[in-house]
């Protein structure tokens, strides 16, 4: 019974992570970019969310729309003016490049916000729904909707819309792509401001479940690693398969193990998935 | 005059490596205590990039997780000390063991798996932050509160027993670093570093050459996770105390790689340069900023001179300072 | 006298392609011996098995009498094969010179004696005034006598040449197969190889082997093959190939 109660948050904490790990599956997926910037860009949207409430009142559910717009401008500068190019070069270097930004993005982060804990103070904070023997906290409930209208959203995009094609027709052949006279170029900066809208949409919706602090960045990252390799780099639905599987694994080795210990079982996971499957879950080969 | 030159190194660079030398040995005596202890940290940072420049800059695989091999130095070294007593020497070549045998363990297990490129250094990481939570819970050698080492004075110079001055730790550190010079220009210029660049510019033709390319690559991950423990022994010794979330963090890995980065990857003496650049560079910003309270600025300044040398000179500093300076490369 | 470098039955399939099949040829010792027949004809996969890149489903492949069969590509060049790349791999961060040395480092262990052998290799290939330069600087040409190069100074038994004459001028052709033809003699050297260029093939080799389909369907002299009706169908067209 406790372990269900367990498990299912997990599952709405893990809807949450899959939105977030959604948008590097996307930019890898497509322009093959390694974002090691990506936890950096979900702080960004949590600080931004952070603010909106503290100045408007705004719930950050509410201020969605606004942070991912944002998100997704910076992400589309961010490709245009900087990434682009380095889609040709050695792994190494675009790594190194993102590491940059990521830790220039977090210094800033921290100049202008300093190192304490900031959080939304929401009247809903102790709610809770019951659903038989199930006893949901209003605000998981509320963040995993938005992390599922998000992704359902992205997948309409991707499935519906012209542009959404566009992308997909780079990432299958990108030489085809430009002899049909795709704009490769415009396309790639649309899809990083996609994966940073939904690493800030995913940041608006963290913010009612934790605290943001600059430092948080990296083990977001890394997090978000582990979800897109162990779901299949590339793979959509992987992301969000991977995203619930750790969500409700961290929630099962917090419960059993100590709290401080979940993170040690996301990585030895990783590093199982690493060696014997690579291409994870639902990837391809 | 080429295979039968005796004198290894061109001139130039030779007349500025001695004088780079004896400056550094006369120091001490002319600068105040501040200096003394910033100028440990580049020597800490040079010679950590050196022992991560053979595995990545040499050999080429990129590792993100060497701040793994500086807890194993330091924490073996220091618990062996603060529990049994034993020797510091004694305990470094201990932690050189077992860090010696944590490198060659991941790497091995990695390239056995095929596992390369970003994906390795991606395990790379995950075995550190693993490591660093483990360790956390570790109870004999104090856990997430800290392991402490019994500080004694700090004048003098207890070599046995690594008690000391700043400025013991000074030419300790001094003496490691241009050993570690040293040892990395020998190994260029044996089969060795021959095979190790090599892979690192192509493994497959590479291997057509009769290359136990697997072998080559858990040996520099071997050597490299040594040497860095070294490091991290003298480094538990210098600072008397250590926690796993500073000494496994994943920021103390990306520390270790930015000076290296910056000096140039790959080159003979970019770690040392980059190290010196980025410290003098790192406490510039320190002192500027204490005037008013400007958390972070050291960090940005870090990425943004890390962004410039990757978007502008990814070689680094010292094959654009060497061609100024008209030293010819250092071949053969 | 035994051949050098025996491929006996070797058979390999890819998913639902047979790439090779029950293919089996000899190189004798100094022999050349030229691999060719239309794209796709299971030339490059045969070059890749004698060379250790994979191994054969079924067969043997024996050179000098030991049996190398799917030994790793490293094993194989300490076993004596050297091979070189169609298209070129130059380590573009080394000089010429120690670039050759990697190769002349499997036969001399001493730094000094690699240096010695490689550049005489170097004089060999006629690449010794380009010793210092970095390699990723070099044209065409000269990155496929590199290429050769570096494999030679392995002083291998047999060397693997792939489509080494691809992107070459006619002159430039004429003055590789010189090379080869220079250095097999004087060295003793086998070198086996597979070639488009009918040019060089019927120039250097002394024996041909035709595939098509996986398949060996004519071996012989250059005069023998050019003749073949199974060859000049597939391949070779009507008139019977002795030039251009």
């Amino acid at each position: 019974m406790l372990y269900l109660n367990i498990i299912v948050a997990g599952l709405l904490t893990g809807a949450v992570y899959g939105l977030m790990a959604l948008g590097l599956s996307v930019i890898f997926g497509v322009i093959r970019v390694v974002n090691f910037a990506h936890g950096e860009m979900m702080v960004v949207g949590m600080y931004a969310a952070w603010l909106i409430a503290s100045r408007t009142g705004l719930d950050p559910i509410a201020a969605l729309p606004l942070v991912t717009a944002g998100l997704f401008l910076l992400g589309y500068a961010l490709q245009r003016v900087l990434i682009n190019r380095y889609i040709a070069r050695p792994e190494h270097e675009q790594f190194l490049l993102l590491l940059a930004v990521a830790t220039i993005i977090t210094a800033s982060l921290l100049m202008g916000f300093g190192p304490d804990a900031r959080n939304v103070q929401l009247d809903y904070a102790y709610d809770s729904y019951q659903l038989g023997p199930l006893l949901l906290d209003k605000v998981r409930v509320l963040a995993a909707a938005g992390a599922v209208l998000g992704v359902a959203a992205l997948w309409a995009f991707f499935k519906l819309t012209r542009t959404g094609k566009a992308i997909r027709a780079c990432a299958d052949n990108q030489t085809g792509a430009q002899v049909v006279g795709l704009d490769v170029k415009r396309l790639y900066a649309v899809t990083f401001g996609i994966g940073a809208a939904c690493v800030g949409a995913a940041g608006c919706l963290m913010l009612l479940l934790i605290d943001v602090q600059p430092y948080i960045a990296t083990d977001y990252t890394l997090l978000a690693f582990i979800i897109v390799i162990l779901g299949g780099l590339g793979s959509m639905p992987g992301a969000l398969l991977g995203g619930l599987l750790v969500g409700v694994s961290e929630a099962l080795s917090g419960f059993v193990v100590d709290p401080s210990l979940k993170s040690a079982f996301s990585f030895a996971l990783l590093i199982l998935v690493l060696l014997v499957r690579p291409q994870g879950l639902l990837g391809r080969a | 005059m080429r295979a039968g030159a005796a004198l290894a190194l061109p001139r130039r660079a030779a007349l500025a490596l001695a004088l780079f030398v004896v400056a550094m040995l006369a120091l001490p005596l002319v600068v105040n205590s501040y200096i003394v202890s910033v100028l440990v940290v580049i020597l800490f940072a040079s010679y950590f990039g050196q022992a991560w420049n053979i595995v990545t800059g040499f050999a080429g695989q990129l590792s993100l997780g060497h701040a793994l091999y500086v807890g194993l130095g330091a924490y073996t070294a220091a618990a062996l000390f603060t529990h049994w007593g034993v020797l510091p020497w004694i305990g470094m070549l201990a932690g050189v063991v077992v860090a010696g045998a944590a490198g060659a363990l991941i790497a091995a297990l990695s390239f056995r798996f095929r596992v390369g490129g970003v994906y390795f250094a991606l395990l790379t990481i995950a075995f550190a932050e693993f490591t660093r939570i483990l360790f956390d819970h570790f109870g004999w050698v104090g856990g997430a509160s800290g392991l402490f080492l019994p500080v004694s004075s700090r004048a003098g110079a207890d070599l046995l027993h690594l008690r000391g001055s700043p400025v013991m730790f000074y030419y300790l550190l001094l003496a490691l670093t241009l050993g570690a010079l040293t040892l990395t220009h020998h190994l260029l210029r044996r089969r060795i570093g021959y095979y190790w660049q090599a892979i690192r510019e192509d493994e497959e033709a590479a291997q057509a050459l009769g290359i136990d390319v697997f072998r080559y690559k858990v040996a520099a991950m071997a050597l490299s996770a040594a040497m860095t423990s070294v490091g991290g022994a003298f480094l538990a010794f210098y600072e008397n105390n250590l926690y796993p979330d500073t000494v496994f963090a994943i920021g103390r890995s990306i520390e270790i790689i930015t000076a290296p980065i910056i000096g140039g990857l790959g080159t003979l003496f970019g770690p040392v340069l980059g190290a010196f650049v980025l410290t003098t560079l790192g406490e510039a910003m320190t002192s500027l900023s204490s005037g008013f309270e400007l958390n972070g600025l050291k960090q940005w300044c870090y990425g943004a001179a890390l962004l410039l040398i990757v978007a502008l000179q990814p070689a680094g500093v010292w094959p654009w300072l060497r061609a100024r300076l008209g030293i010819a490369e250092v071949r053969r | 006298m035994t051949a050098l470098l025996e491929v006996r039955g070797i058979c390999k399939r890819f998913r639902g392609l047979q790439a090779v099949d029950d293919v089996s040829f000899a190189v004798p010792r100094g022999g050349i011996v030229a691999l060719i027949g239309p794209n796709g004809a299971g030339k490059t996969t045969t070059f890749n098995l004698i060379a250790g890149v994979f191994a054969p489903d079924r067969g043997s492949v024996v050179l000098d009498g030991a049996d190398i069969t799917g030994l790793r590509p490293d094993q194989a060049c300490r076993a004596g094969i050297a091979r070189t790349f169609q298209v070129v791999k130059p380590f573009g961060g080394l000089t010429v010179l120690e670039n050759v040395m990697v190769g002349a480092f499997k036969a001399s262990h001493d730094r000094r004696a690699a240096e010695h052998s490689a550049l005489e290799i170097l004089g060999r290939l006629g690449l010794a005034d380009k010793a210092e330069v970095a390699a990723r600087s070099l044209t065409l040409p000269e990155r496929k006598r590199l290429e050769a190069a570096r494999a030679l100074a392995t002083r291998p038994k047999i060397l693997l040449l792939d489509e080494v004459m691809a992107g070459l001028r006619p002159v430039e052709i004429d003055a590789m197969v010189r090379t080869f033809a220079d250095l097999s003699r004087e060295m003793g050297l086998a070198i086996l190889l597979t070639e488009h260029v009918m040019r060089a093939v019927m120039a250097l080799s002394h024996h041909i082997v035709v595939l098509h389909h996986g398949q060996k369907i004519c071996e012989g002299t250059p005069e023998v093959v050019s003749r073949d009706p199974a060859v000049l169908d597939c391949y070779l067209g009507a008139a019977p190939a002795g030039g251009a």
